[in-house]
């Protein structure tokens, strides 16, 4: 996979996260993931279309994903539940759609569906072609998640 | 910046509509509407009088730029101020969006400030 692809996600997802929660994220190493299980407890998934067809997924280990959500909302959250869910799926929208102007710049074009999310321990996550999955861990003061970029051959 | 107008907020994600409510209320607007896409938008302006309109682009039913094109084609919301808000950005999506009358655009993520100095500038 062009490495160029993964690159602009990573930033969106520093820059989308920072922004919108206030929380300081810092980005691990890339690696190939062999299976389907989530690295976490709530996974927003999104389809592209475009000079490639994939998918990217954003999975948060529960105590992350309460702290982001609490920082964005400005209350505090204590449960996983059909907020979360939303602010999973919205999460997901904004890092797709800064990545996809980070590529338009460099003449790739890509589309984006309507997000999906879904909870709960040892969920599993499809992607939609049957490319390397590209994980890329990130950790925080409250807890790690994970982004998955997944493009066909 | 007059506070005491009725703002429409239209987005399909409860998340960005309550950041937005959030936001707006500590400029101090009290008069806030919601709706879930575009075609729930309508029905709202129809039925009452909005002095400010809010909107996502991406949402099932209606997108928020064919709900900006039915605003501008309607006699009573054809100059009323119309902000998107939206990680649609790409080059094509602002040309559309300004074509369409759009009064300006804030690009997901986004701060507080951002949404205030938008919001100075159509509401002057």
């Amino acid at each position: 996979m062009d490495v160029k692809l993964i690159n602009p996600f990573i930033n969106a997802t520093i820059n989308v996260l920072e922004t919108m929660a206030f929380v300081n994220v810092t980005a691990g190493n890339p690696y190939v993931k062999k299976d389907n299980v989530a690295v976490g407890d709530v996974t927003g998934v999104l389809g592209l279309t475009g000079v490639a067809n994939g998918t990217i997924s954003v999975t948060f280990e529960e105590k992350c994903i309460l702290t982001v959500v609490s920082n964005m909302f400005g209350e505090t959250m204590t449960e996983l539940n059909t907020e979360i869910a939303d602010a999973v799926g919205e999460l997901t929208n904004m890092i797709s759609g800064q990545a996809r102007r980070e590529l338009e710049e460099v003449g790739k074009v890509f589309k984006a569906a309507i997000p999906s999310v879904i909870t709960g321990r040892n969920h599993s996550i499809t992607h939609y072609t049957d490319g390397p999955k590209i994980a890329i861990p990130f950790s925080t003061e409250n807890g790690d998640f994970t982004i998955e970029v997944c493009f066909e051959r | 910046m007059d506070t005491s107008i009725k703002v429409l907020i239209v987005d399909d994600f409860a998340t960005m509509r309550r950041i937005l409510k959030n936001i707006l209320k500590q400029l101090g607007f009290k008069n806030l509407v919601e709706a879930d896409d575009g075609t729930s938008a309508w029905d709202i302006l129809q039925g009452q009088s909005i002095d400010l309109i809010i909107s996502d682009w991406n949402m099932p039913k209606m997108t928020g730029l064919e709900l900006l094109k039915k605003v501008r084609a309607s006699d009573t919301y054809k100059r009323t101020p119309f902000l998107m808000v939206t990680a649609e950005a790409q080059k094509q999506n602002v040309i559309e969006a300004v074509q369409a009358g759009v009064s300006n655009y804030v690009v997901k993520p986004f701060t507080a400030e951002a949404i205030s100095d938008k919001l100075e500038k159509i509401l002057k």
